[in-house]
């Protein structure tokens, strides 16, 4: 919730950001960094971390309040989001913002560095972890299976990619703008170890990622079964929210549903 | 005549010599016996990696590679690195600044018989236009080798360009030395100033010495670096000699004719003349006959240095 919080309140600020792509993907980027990922965050760099790309690179929304809520930067650098004079693009920015493992935007680029970063440690025989978020729209792009035909035929245990399927892009829901189909099924005839979890329950996202870690001789995807513009009653499963800023009624709706979520989870 | 040799093959051998830099790792799609990175592949064969018939992920996870202090060769045929692999070049290697080098084999017309589909006569103009990228097209097989000496150290993106025809050695002059973003002078001269990059340096070798015979001193810079630019040595030409003509195996529009341009109108505006592909796809056939056909030879570049004369003396 403090993800969504915070990250809302950037956009406030920002007057834009993708919120609802964000909002989907809030519980596997809390499970990650706060659970799962072997980070050091005043330590940004350190060379035997895990790493993390945000494929859909549009939703810094979540990447950048979890980055500072993890104790890479400080909050305050939030106020500078999509700002001139600050370095928090609006696509995720690898060369000025701590913690950031790549930089994307263009979409389905961040899976291919995924899998290079992958390959790359193996090559230095490092025992570390590369985790990819993709969103169930972007891999309509063909150089996500480019990256899923090599990373399998690799047996790149180490790459667990993870798609934020909330059924929504731009312009209206996947199934309507173009059906991806069986994606189980096309993931495993690549080679991939696919689990199908509930991208909103922590604790089986968290155990998919243990199972993940666990399997040996193949890469992993997690097929994370989301709901676009999570929290928000009035964002959910809708495409307008994709890339939309609230008004300020809107914005009011919005933490006053945050807010009493996050009072009821006991935050 | 010095044994010719294609600028793809002096690389390959080079690029293997490197290899004992273990930080070199190669990826190719599909067509290392042509790029002539195979070489390397089969001498060290844990730092190759075949990505199959996919530019665009291989120039991405070249991204990810150079994040783990690899340095990264990717190969493509030119028009499928620089055309293709655009966005993945521009967005996944030079915007966060990777120190990946993007090779783009069999460039320009002198393909040959495969046709205008493989024939790229844009990929300088291409790589040229993005931030903080490194254009680089050696004129012959002893350049290339110093050439990728050179990218090799240099820290960041590069694009190299290279051939897939023979041709001489024309850079074996005194005083040689490769320096990226330094034109090299192959002859002296002070009537007209010829300014050629990739196998066009061996024209413009060629027109001197036949503009030589009817008492023309054309001064011939060999362009190696197309991005930065020397522009000290455009504009000392142009002040020296008063008028330039450009060639190039590339589109007149973009390429080494249009950075030059581009200098001279804002520093020093002379008559010059464009020698390269006239804005026109190319087409099969052999290699000389097409260049001879596109109007890109030795012959084409006098007429244009006459031209270029008769224009500053008026």
């Amino acid at each position: 919730m403090d993800i969504r919080i915070t990250g809302l309140k950037m956009v406030q600020r920002a007057h834009s950001g993708h919120i609802g792509g964000a909002f989907s993907m809030s519980e596997i980027m809390s499970v990650l960094y706060f659970d799962k990922m072997n980070i050091r965050p005043d330590e940004p760099d350190w060379e035997d971390r895990d790493r993390f790309v945000l494929s859909k690179g549009h939703c810094t929304v979540a990447l950048y309040p979890t980055l500072a809520l993890r104790g890479f930067f400080a909050p305050e650098l939030l106020d500078t989001f999509r700002k001139i004079d600050g370095h928090l693009s609006g696509h995720a920015e690898m060369r000025y913002v701590p913690g950031v493992d790549m930089s994307t935007g263009s979409l389905g680029q961040g899976f291919s560095a995924a899998v290079g970063m992958a390959l790359g440690a193996k090559l230095r025989g490092k025992d570390l972890s590369v985790y990819a978020v993709m969103g169930d729209g972007e891999i309509q792009e063909g150089q996500i299976w480019e990256a899923c035909m090599f990373a399998g035929a690799q047996k790149l245990d180490n790459l667990i990619g993870i798609v934020d399927s909330n059924k929504v892009q731009l312009d209206g829901t996947v199934k309507e703008v173009l059906d991806t189909g069986d994606l189980r099924q096309k993931f495993e005839s690549f080679g991939f170890f696919v689990q199908s979890v509930d991208g909103h329950d922590v604790e089986a996202f968290a155990d998919a990622i243990d199972r993940a870690k666990a399997e040996k001789g193949r890469p992993s995807m997690i097929i994370a079964d989301t709901v676009k513009g999570k929290g928000i009653s009035f964002m959910e499963g809708q495409s307008a929210w994709h890339g939309k800023t609230p008004d300020e009624e809107q914005f009011k709706t919005a933490f006053a549903e945050l807010y009493q979520r996050a009072e009821e989870l006991g935050a | 005549m010095a044994e010719k040799i294609a600028t793809r093959h002096a690389y390959g051998e080079s690029l293997e010599k490197l290899g004992e830099d273990p930080r070199i790792v190669a990826l190719d799609t599909d067509v290392s016996t042509c790029t002539m990175s195979v070489i390397f592949g089969k001498r060290y064969p844990d730092r190759f990696f075949n990505c199959g018939i996919a530019e665009a992920n291989m120039i991405g996870m070249a991204a990810g590679l150079s994040t783990f202090g690899y340095i990264p060769f990717v190969h493509a045929f030119a028009m499928f690195m620089a055309g293709r692999g655009y966005d993945q070049i521009r967005n996944s290697i030079c915007y966060p600044g990777l120190n990946v080098k993007c090779i783009g084999t069999h460039a320009g017309l002198s393909v040959g018989e495969d046709g205008a589909t493989h024939q790229c006569v844009e990929d300088i103009a291409l790589m040229r236009a993005i931030p903080g990228m490194t254009v680089i097209c050696p004129a012959d097989g002893k350049e290339t080798v110093e050439a990728v000496r050179a990218i090799a150290r240099y820290q960041g993106p590069v694009y190299l360009r290279l051939g897939r025809l023979a041709v001489e050695t024309v850079t074996d002059v005194d005083g040689y030395t490769y320096q990226i973003g330094k034109a090299v002078q192959l002859r002296q001269g002070s009537d007209v100033a010829i300014i050629a990059t990739g196998l066009m340096a061996g024209e413009a070798v060629r027109a001197a010495d036949m503009l030589k015979e009817e008492g023309i001193a054309a001064r011939v810079l060999n362009m190696h670096t197309i991005k930065p630019l020397d522009e000290e040595a455009v504009l000392k030409a142009a002040e020296e000699t008063g008028c330039i003509v450009t060639a190039e195996e590339h589109n007149v529009m973009g390429g080494l004719g249009g950075t030059v341009s581009e200098v001279l109108a804002e520093g020093c505006p002379v008559p010059m003349r464009r020698i390269g592909v006239q804005d026109r796809f190319g087409r099969s056939g052999d290699a000389r006959e097409l260049l001879k056909q596109y109007h890109i030879c030795a012959e084409d570049i006098c007429l244009a240095a006459k031209k270029v004369i008769v224009q500053k003396e008026k």
